[in-house]
């Protein structure tokens, strides 16, 4: 097999650039109103259509599409389990309890508030995680995102008590299920923050790298693990704090679209990172467009979409023969 | 040279290591043997600040190992261990170029290319270097770990059981690589070996341990007698001379 060679990375980069450019396309021209393409430039109308609800709306899919699926890469090559991702180290559902805590503390809090709020509780959380998984006696690989899940278990249904108590309920569950409904220009530019993280974890992809080899090798070469550790799962804590708050939490991503991505282009971060960005803004763009177009001219919410198709990928990448998985 | 200085390690309320002091040369190669628990592996790692110490120093050409950044220590004292062995899909140079990471924080030079190149052709693996790790034997891939630890270029090579995966071919070909690195280079290398014949043959120091202390330090002479090894195993062994070689046998 051959499949590390760098031609592979190149065509497989280029294949998802296209991909995404082929989706933002028809994302632009998908909606409840009809664009006519030819009117954008002449009529008002239609060009405020383009950039106040389709270009905005289009740019957030892309940007939360592919921080989630980097940090679920970033995850996994930290704990060198392929099932760790925001979804199951509990990282998400620490953040919804952010945001929680946040609109009951801070009432009226802005949404770079909310969004610091989170991410404390989104990096405590899944800091929390890794020091129960170091505690872990029988470190097998399925044991490891089975405590993460208990984890984010016990944080889901903290926020749901208290949410019920508050009568938040229904405010919470907007924030747990990824929707991109309600995005137009002014209400989703926080997400380019998300997508600079992943920027920056590609300006860290060689020590993330180096610290994926585990904690021996890296402080033989004199990386500073876990400084290392701290700083990739702040960025994807962070990643998924914005996300979450800004058009809610979508799961799968961060977990099908890496393993994807490693098992085509291998785990070399630097490689694999740009095409697990364009592979989760590719993923989500289509979910996001099945989701505006079955029942058009409603809409089904995306991570309901992601959340049907990625449980598919998932089952499919699990039953593969041969598959990496069966291995400890 | 090395300095240690009364290093101690326990573990629950075992004490693994007890107040070693030794000085490693810088040059030549040492090999530390001894039966297993004796504490060899446990004082490697913490002569190369893998494992914390619960008391004492380690001072590395003026440098404390425990203290100094441990980029500095990286550019001279390189440590492969036994189970480095990682799930990670990339390649064979891929993993020797990390190697070079305490010269360039992964912005790779054109000396690090060479550094990279030499160390792959040195190990025999400069036609698998686009191969995956997960697809190369055990053997290889073994090969590849010690690849990369020759590209970190280091005064100080420090190795825990590196025939552990090897045959017979590979595992004396790395003694031999070993014994040319030490003598065209100057390169200090230590390690921990379970096969005290090849430590016996290729070594020009060997430490003995038991129960987490030196119980004798010489050279292949002094240490590869009968006297000496039944004393270090507390089992009979015979020492035979063969073509200039101490061959121990313990077999029967």
């Amino acid at each position: 097999m051959t499949s590390l060679r760098g031609r592979t990375a190149a065509v497989t980069l280029g294949v998802a650039a296209a991909v995404v450019a082929l989706l933002a396309v028809a994302s632009l021209a998908v909606g409840a109103a009809t664009l006519d393409w030819g009117a954008v430039l002449t009529d008002p109308e239609q060009l405020r259509l383009v950039t106040v609800s389709r270009i905005p709306r289009t740019a957030a899919v892309i940007l939360a599409g592919a921080a989630m699926a980097v940090a679920g890469l970033i995850m996994q090559a930290l704990t060198r389990n392929r099932y760790v991702a925001p979804t199951t180290a509990g990282t998400i559902d620490a953040a919804g309890l952010g945001v929680l805590v946040a609109v009951l503390l801070f009432a009226g809090a802005s949404v770079m508030a909310k969004i610091g709020i989170a991410l404390v509780f989104a990096f405590a959380g899944t800091a929390l995680f890794l020091l129960l998984v170091e505690r872990l006696r029988l470190r097998e690989m399925i044991m490891v995102p089975l405590l993460g899940l208990v984890l984010g278990g016990i944080f889901r249904a903290t926020t749901e008590m208290i949410a019920y108590r508050a009568n938040l309920t229904q405010t919470v569950q907007v924030w747990m299920n990824g929707d991109f409904s309600g995005v137009i220009e002014g209400r989703y530019e926080t997400l380019w923050l998300a997508g600079a993280a992943a920027a920056a974890a590609y300006l860290m992809a060689h020590h993330l790298t180096a610290a994926g080899m585990g904690r021996e090798i890296a402080t033989s070469v004199g990386l500073p693990y876990r400084a290392t550790l701290a700083a990739g799962l702040g960025v994807a804590s962070f990643a998924t704090a914005v996300v979450v708050v800004t058009v809610g939490a979508i799961p799968f991503l961060g977990l099908i679209v890496p393993n994807v991505v490693t098992l085509l282009v291998g785990d070399n971060l630097r490689r694999a990172l740009p095409v697990t960005a364009l592979g989760g803004a590719a993923l989500v763009l289509a979910c996001d467009l099945i989701g505006r177009l079955v029942i058009h001219p409603y809409e089904i919410p995306v991570s309901s979409v992601v959340g049907v198709l990625g449980a598919g990928v998932l089952l499919a990448l699990i039953l593969r023969k041969g598959n990496r998985f069966a291995r400890a | 040279m090395i300095t240690l200085d009364s290093l101690t390690k326990s573990y629950d309320d075992h004490l693994v290591v007890d107040g070693v002091s030794l000085e490693l040369p810088s040059a030549g190669v040492t090999s530390i043997i001894g039966p297993n628990g004796a504490g060899k592996s446990t004082l490697l790692s913490m002569v190369s600040r893998l494992l914390g110490v619960d008391a004492g120093t380690v001072d590395l050409d003026g440098l404390d190992v425990h203290r100094a950044p441990s980029r500095e220590v990286a550019r001279r004292l390189a440590i492969l261990r036994q189970d480095s062995h990682t799930p990670a899909r990339i390649t064979v140079r891929e993993l020797v170029e990390l190697g070079r990471h305490p010269h360039s924080k992964g912005r790779l030079t054109p000396a690090c290319h060479a550094a990279v190149d030499a160390a792959l052709a040195r190990c025999d693996l400069a036609d698998l270097d686009r191969r995956g790790l997960h697809e190369l034997s055990g053997g290889q891939r073994q090969r590849a770990y010690v690849a990369m630890v020759l590209a970190q270029d280091t005064r100080y090579l420090l190795l825990d059981e590196p025939l552990n995966s090897l045959d017979l071919v590979h595992a004396t070909a790395l003694m031999q690589l070993l014994r040319t690195l030490s003598d065209e280079h100057g390169t200090s290398v230590v390690l921990v070996l379970h096969d005290i014949n090849y430590a016996s043959v290729h070594s020009d120091r060997i430490i003995a341990m038991r129960d987490g202390r030196v119980v004798r330090d010489g050279t292949p002479e002094e240490v590869i007698t009968e006297e000496a090894l039944s004393d270090v195993y507390g089992a009979p062994f015979r020492v035979h001379h063969l073509d200039g070689d101490r061959i121990a046998a313990y077999y029967r």
